[in-house]
């Protein structure tokens, strides 16, 4: 008999951020705790950071063999090499010695190698800087006896928060997650959307329990602690529908109608080649968002004309002739790049970033402009501007992407100028819309949404305000009517668009090009067909 | 001890980097012998099998790398690291 049984069930309420279910046991991720350390003996101190290089180590040899990629695999292993040198650590096992703590004596240690490459004429020796943190914090947290545990397929974590690089790196075949912060706008939970991973927020995780059963359920943002057999079996059900549901839907094929049979256009937002593996661009209208920040992250270097180019084009032939919009590099804000984004912006939503930061760097923005220009020959390529805010903005954007045009056909090389639309994602360029000379508009609700409210979609406190909210519906519906006075497309590609239960309010406003992540397109179809017109 | 010495031309595209140091430490370690790396063919020298000392002198491409090995194995040493060296690193990117 199952002792489960036995216990009682209870019901813990958070907020939903993914949609599906999981059921399974519950595995808490240990909190962070640097300033935990208790001052002991020096040799005790000793001992501990010895203790904490060994695992590190172990921790990256494990990793590395993991990976497969290339790239990832020089990183780790660059960092696996530097942990097996004894000077690496010997300043900091000499300042143990002298009385310090391990974890400062580590911090002392690598602060100077860190200064050393920070201070590199050579941008590939100054990018290993971030190798040295990532190093550093790693043994920290093996200090702080935060363990980076392994996550097993087929389990509910449980943590606090957790980094995006964290939840790519985790198996989650038949889990879910299970988090204190984030929000449903986090970029953790972008991302369990996209996959498939059911997860909520807002849930006191401290009370959980190691190896509990639990079931969870994302849609209704709720956690069921020890669920009893009549509720499994409810779930279980449930879960296989769903898994039969997302096969139907896959194999849906032709255009989206709302039920007066209106022509709605749905296009994916994509991150990279490998989505686009196991999809047919018979089922999608094309894509509406490609994000290139994931070709500069994680990286010894930036990549080349060539890499970007060769990537954008096999995006290009992928889509068969149905349109592809790239968005220009956005990066700043929470997506950082080494050797490119400016540390230590005091606000960083409201800092250099998107174009702002690429009229900057022309060198790097040059560049990614002449590959898109050689890709825009192979097929129906658009590209956007991220986070326009005035018109000079774009005008310039224009002006460069015309120069390298020029110059490519000047080296012989094939170009041409595709069509140059904008995010509108910054209030200011919402409210003037008429002002700016776009040839489309794509709203990217995420941000617009925070900048309207003046609420970060990262605080779990303020979800009531970072929501849709009729100032919001307001101004997409400026856009979308001044798009179709003036003859030019606007989409919708932020979470709003992947929103069932947000597209008959879009479409309300008139919107009829959704952008959204694979995983949604079933269910936004879905809603666009029971959709019969304007509500009252 | 005899001590002996050699040196080689560096092409690799981003100079000492990591992944070229990498290997260049691993090769040296799998040596007996004492080796020493330097940029001039008279130091300084930095210990050839530790990667956070190869890394500091920080070589661009087209430096010159010198070594200096003494040990029983030295001959194969310098030999085995000047072809690393001299092969671009068996690492054509």
């Amino acid at each position: 008999m199952d002792d489960r049984t036995h216990r009682t069930a209870h019901r813990i309420e958070g907020r939903s951020a993914a949609p599906g279910v999981a059921l399974g046991p519950l595995m808490r991720l240990a909190p962070a705790k640097h300033d935990a350390r208790q001052h002991r003996s020096a040799a005790e101190e000793h001992q501990a950071l010895v203790d904490a290089l060994a695992a590190s180590e172990a921790d990256l040899t494990a990793l590395v063999r993991e990976v497969g990629d290339d790239e990832a695999e020089a990183i780790l292993s660059f960092q696996i090499a530097l942990l097996e040198d004894d000077n690496l650590a010997a300043p900091a096992f000499a300042l143990i010695a002298g009385g310090e703590v391990a974890n400062r004596a580590w911090s002392a240690a690598l602060a100077v190698q860190i200064a050393s490459y920070d201070g590199a004429d050579d941008p590939y020796f100054r990018a290993r800087a971030s190798d040295l943190r990532d190093l550093r914090d790693r043994v920290l947290r093996q200090l702080a006896g935060e363990v980076d545990q392994v996550v097993p397929s087929g389990v509910i974590v449980a943590a606090d928060d957790m980094p995006p690089s964290m939840f790519l790196a985790t198996d989650w075949r038949d889990g879910g997650l299970v988090l204190r912060r984030g929000s449903p706008s986090s970029h953790v939970a972008i991302l369990a959307r996209s996959r498939g991973v059911p997860m909520i927020v807002g849930v006191d995780v401290e009370r959980l329990e190691n190896g509990t059963d639990a079931l969870l359920d994302g849609e209704a943002g709720l956690l069921i602690i020890n669920p009893d057999t009549d509720t499994r079996a409810v779930y279980r059900q449930r879960r296989a529908e769903q898994s039969e549901a997302r096969q139907a839907v896959v194999s849906f094929n032709g255009p989206a109608l709302t039920a007066s049979g209106e022509r709605v256009r749905v296009m994916i937002n994509v991150t990279g080649l490998a989505e686009l593996e196991e999809l047919d661009p018979a089922h999608v209208d094309g894509i509406g968002l490609m994000r290139t920040e994931f070709l500069f992250q994680g990286r010894e270097k930036l990549p080349t004309e060539e890499e970007q180019y060769q990537i954008y084009r096999r995006m290009v032939e992928w889509a068969a002739g149905k349109p592809v919009t790239i968005r220009t590099l956005d990066a700043g804000g929470d997506k950082p790049i080494t050797g490119l984004t400016q540390a230590g912006d005091i606000n960083p939503f409201l800092g250099v970033r998107g174009v702002r930061l690429s009229l900057r760097r022309l060198d790097v923005f040059r560049l990614q402009l002449r590959a898109l220009a050689r890709a825009a020959v192979a097929g129906n390529l658009k590209v956007m501007i991220p986070m326009v805010t005035v018109p000079e903005e774009l005008d310039r954007c224009r002006a460069l992407f015309e120069q390298a045009v020029e110059e490519l056909r000047r080296e012989g090389r094939e170009a041409q100028l595709p069509p140059l639309g904008m995010m509108v994602e910054v209030p200011a360029a919402a409210l003037t819309i008429e002002d700016f000379s776009a040839d489309f508009f794509s709203i990217g609700s995420n941000d617009l949404i925070q900048y309207v409210a003046a609420a970060s979609r990262d605080e779990p406190q303020l979800a009531d305000l970072a929501r849709p909210s009729r100032a919001v519906f307001g101004l997409i519906g400026h856009v979308v009517n001044h798009g179709d006075r003036s003859g030019r497309e606007t989409s919708l590609c932020g979470d709003l668009a992947g929103d069932p239960g947000q597209v008959a309010a879009l479409l309300d406003q008139g919107l009829r090009t959704f952008s959204v992540t694979p995983g949604a397109l079933g269910p936004v179809r879905a809603a666009i067909a029971r959709y019969s017109g304007p509500s009252a | 001890m005899n001590k002996l010495r050699a040196s080689v031309l560096m092409r690799h595209e981003v100079g000492l980097h990591a992944r070229p140091s990498v290997k260049l430490t691993k090769l040296a370690k799998a040596f007996e012998s004492r080796i020493d790396l330097g940029l001039s063919p008279d130091g300084p020298w930095v210990d050839a099998k530790s990667i956070v000392k190869v890394m500091a002198t920080k070589a661009p491409k087209d430096s010159t790398i010198y070594f200096r090995a003494e040990g029983t194995d030295a001959k194969a040493a310098l030999e085995a690291l000047v072809t690393l060296v001299d092969g671009d690193f068996q690492d054509g990117r």
